[in-house]
Order: C-alpha cells, then structure tokens, then sequence
C-alpha cells in the first residue's frame, strides 16, 4: 500500500501531502506519525497540505486527531500552505479545526515550532535555576 | 433545461470517493465554475459519496453540466439502493450519524451548495441532488 512519506528535520517531522489522499491512506499516515513522533522523540509535526484541493471531513478529522494525539504525545502540530478556497469550504461545512494550529507556509510553521521549543527548554532552565 | 455533458461513477470503495472527486472537478471547469465554488462542491461530491459507501453500501453517481438562459450549472445525482433514512430532519442536523464520521456530510453537503434536495424513505434507499450555478 502507499504511504505519506515522514521527514525527520532537526526535532520535527515532516509531511507534504501531494496526492488526492483516499481514506485508507489518510488513516496509514495519522499511524505512521504516531508512531515516528515516538520513535524519534520529535517535538514538532510540520503538515504541509499546499497541493492539496480539497479538505472534506475525514481529512479534516485526520488533521485533528493528528494534532490532538501529537500534543499528548508532547509534540506540536501546525498545518501549513492551507489554499484560501479550501480554508473558506472547511468554514461552510463545519470544522473550523479548532484544535489545530496553522501558518501560512512552511517556513512560519517551523519558526511557530521553534519559537514553542525554546519557551519550553528556558521554562524548563528555570525550574533547573 | 438542455445538459451540455453526462458522466457517471459507480461508488463501491474509498478510491472510488476520490474518483468522485476528480470527476466532479472535471465536470466543474467544463461548467466553468469559478475556483472557490469548484472547491466547494467536489468538498460536497466527496462528503456525499462517503456517505453512500458507509451507509448506502455504495451506489451510483450522475454528474451533469447544466445550460439555462443566462447561467451553467453543475449537477450532481447521488443515490442508493441502502436501508434509507428515517429521520431526515435529524440526518441534516450537524453532528448527526449513527456510524464513525462526525455527522457533517449532508448538512455540511447542503451548505456548500445552491440547491439540495433529499429523498430517502426506510428500505428504499437514498437519493442526493445538488447543484451548483456559475
């Protein structure tokens, strides 16, 4: 079966989905993540989705769980390159995916995980001071 | 009201759900609908064509290109030969659904689109329209 390939950059991961996922491959992907967020003790998970056309609501419910079960996992998930067409359709048809945090393209979507990495490791010198 | 183009798609497995996808999209740019309506039907197509493979056990697609004076449409026909609905009132209502998904398909489908309709009747099946106008 195909897979969504994971890339591992610096303490993140990541993905750019660049196919019409159907729903089998959407659910390998949220395990595939699971299990490398784990693996690699990643702290960040980048999901670029620029190419893709269309978001309906088991895509949309996939970002979710992806983002809900990295946090518990200790790890933060950011959704970039979101097309402004697919961004108003998810609106109208009801998920505002409100556990998900985006930026606009990648590079703002690493600089959102790197700027939450060092809050957390000079909060984590002061408990250490 | 003259039909410029015809296409259907039978729906028996999740590919086929994407298939619907790429032939609404298609069948949208030869409607020449504009970039934000593409996306919110084919977004419509592929909630509805999940809907019937989860709950209709898959059925059958009909997509048209539609001329009236003075506007195109596309049209898009969904229907199954499943149990049926019993409430429909309820099925609309976002959050609804006695499977897996999160209940949006056909409230958010009726929502993403400029004309709906629904008939669906226990033991009888179901049967989707939607429409969307240039």
């Amino acid at each position: 079966m195909d897979r969504i390939p994971i890339l591992k950059f610096g303490n993140a991961l990541l993905v750019t989905i660049q196919v019409d996922m159907h729903d089998r491959l959407a659910t390998a992907l949220e395990e595939d993540l699971t299990a490398k967020i784990v693996a690699y003790g990643a702290r960040g998970v980048l999901i670029d989705i620029s190419a893709l056309e269309i978001v309906d609501s088991f895509i949309g419910r996939m970002l979710d769980n992806i983002a809900a079960v990295s946090r518990i996992l200790d790890a933060d998930t950011v959704v970039v390159g979101m097309r402004p067409a697919v961004a108003i359709t998810l609106v109208e048809l009801g998920l505002s995916l409100t556990g998900v945090k985006t930026a606009l393209n990648v590079e703002r979507g690493m600089a959102l995980i790197q700027a939450r990495l060092q809050t957390s490791e000079s909060e984590d010198a002061d408990v250490e001071d | 009201m003259p039909t410029l183009r015809t296409d259907r798609l039978e729906i028996r497995s999740s590919d086929d759900v994407v298939r619907v996808r790429q032939m609404a999209r298609a069948m949208a740019l030869e409607t020449g609908l504009g970039l934000v309506d593409q996306t919110k039907i084919i977004t419509a197509a592929s909630e509805l064509a999940r809907n019937m493979l989860d709950y209709g056990g898959g059925g059958l697609v009909l997509a048209e290109v539609l001329e009236q004076p003075g506007r195109r449409g596309l049209r898009l026909t969904f229907e199954d030969k499943g149990p049926g609905i019993a409430d429909v009132e309820a099925a609309l209502k976002d959050g609804f659904t006695t499977g897996k998904g999160m209940g949006l398909g056909l409230g958010g489908a009726k929502r993403l689109s400029n004309e709906f309709s629904i008939d669906s009747r226990p033991g009888a099946g179901t049967k989707v329209v939607i429409a969307r106008w240039k």
